[in-house]
């Protein structure tokens, strides 16, 4: 299957590590995030709403989130999380696909959603990206989540399909 | 129960020939495979027929194999309908590399369209 990105490249995004405060004047920690943030990870991920699942992940038994885990945190992802006082707040990652493609996903907890660290997130680990050479990202999203294609649009993706139960968007980094 | 299950050629739709096949005989369902290239796999009509064939004679289950030539998803849901099929079977929802389930074209029309009810197996 042959994706469709935009034409034209997306401005300059901000790499990791940086300092936010978000809308409720907490102060959230961007950095990348590898093997050695698992541990912190499967913590975050048991404390996941379910009601925010989306297409199946993040699974919901903890054997299930450790073995999607590893393969999130294998080489060749990028991955950025957010911590607020210590603690994993949010994560995004870009995991390749079988072209020259990366697909993006972002998690926030609930007591953190709405707050904008969401685009920081995303921002943030678009950034990385780019640092890391990175032209072309993808993602699916429910087609009823708005939020979440609003957020995806102000940051630059565009729709790429919408014919699907999924609908997908893309960018371009460089 | 007359059972339909369309099988495209993926490794779900294999799975679904299986465990339709293991259902049908808990329950004494009786079952038709509709084969149809799905474009999943580089596998043509006649890879997918061939390879149900041996399933079927490996199990030793009787079962119609048919083609359904023309779109697969709108096939499916004619036959079933033109012919008094009582539920239709089919796979889909295969996990991109990241880990999201994402439903086929097919899967998705069968879901809406059809008017009996379907078994999505994944």
């Amino acid at each position: 299957m042959t994706r469709r990105y935009p034409d034209e490249p997306a401005g300059t995004f901000p790499a990791p590590p940086r300092q936010v405060t978000d809308s409720e004047d907490r102060s959230i920690q961007l950095r990348c995030a590898d093997g050695t943030d698992r541990t912190a990870l499967i913590e975050m991920y048991k404390q996941f709403d379910p009601a925010d699942r989306a297409q199946g992940i993040p699974p919901a038994r903890e054997t299930a989130i450790e073995r999607w885990l590893e393969n999130i945190l294998d080489t060749d992802r990028y991955n950025v999380v957010a911590s607020h006082e210590g603690d994993l707040v949010g994560h995004a990652t870009l995991v390749p696909d079988e072209d020259d493609g990366y697909e993006l996903a972002i998690f926030v907890l609930s007591a953190y959603q709405g707050a904008g660290i969401g685009t920081e997130l995303v921002e943030t680990l678009l950034g990385h990206g780019q640092s890391e050479g990175i032209e072309q990202v993808w993602l699916t999203v429910e087609r009823w989540n708005d939020p979440a294609i609003a957020l995806y649009r102000k940051v630059g993706f565009e729709t790429s399909n919408s014919e699907r139960f999924e609908q997908e968007m893309s960018i371009r980094l460089a | 129960m007359h059972v339909l299950l369309g099988v495209g050629g993926s490794d779900l739709s294999y799975q679904a020939l299986d465990e339709t096949i293991e259902r049908a005989r808990e329950a004494g369902d009786e079952v038709t495979v509709a084969v149809f290239d799905g474009h999943e796999t580089d596998a043509g009509e006649d890879e997918v027929q061939e390879r149900v064939r041996e399933r079927l004679d490996e199990t030793g289950f009787e079962a119609e194999i048919r083609r359904l030539s023309g779109d697969p998803g709108s096939r499916l849901v004619d036959v079933a309908e033109s012919e008094g099929f009582d539920r239709i079977v089919l796979g889909s929802g295969e996990r991109s590399t990241l880990g999201k389930i994402q439903l086929g074209s097919i899967a998705e029309f069968v879901l809406l369209n059809a008017q009996t009810p379907v078994t999505l197996i994944r």
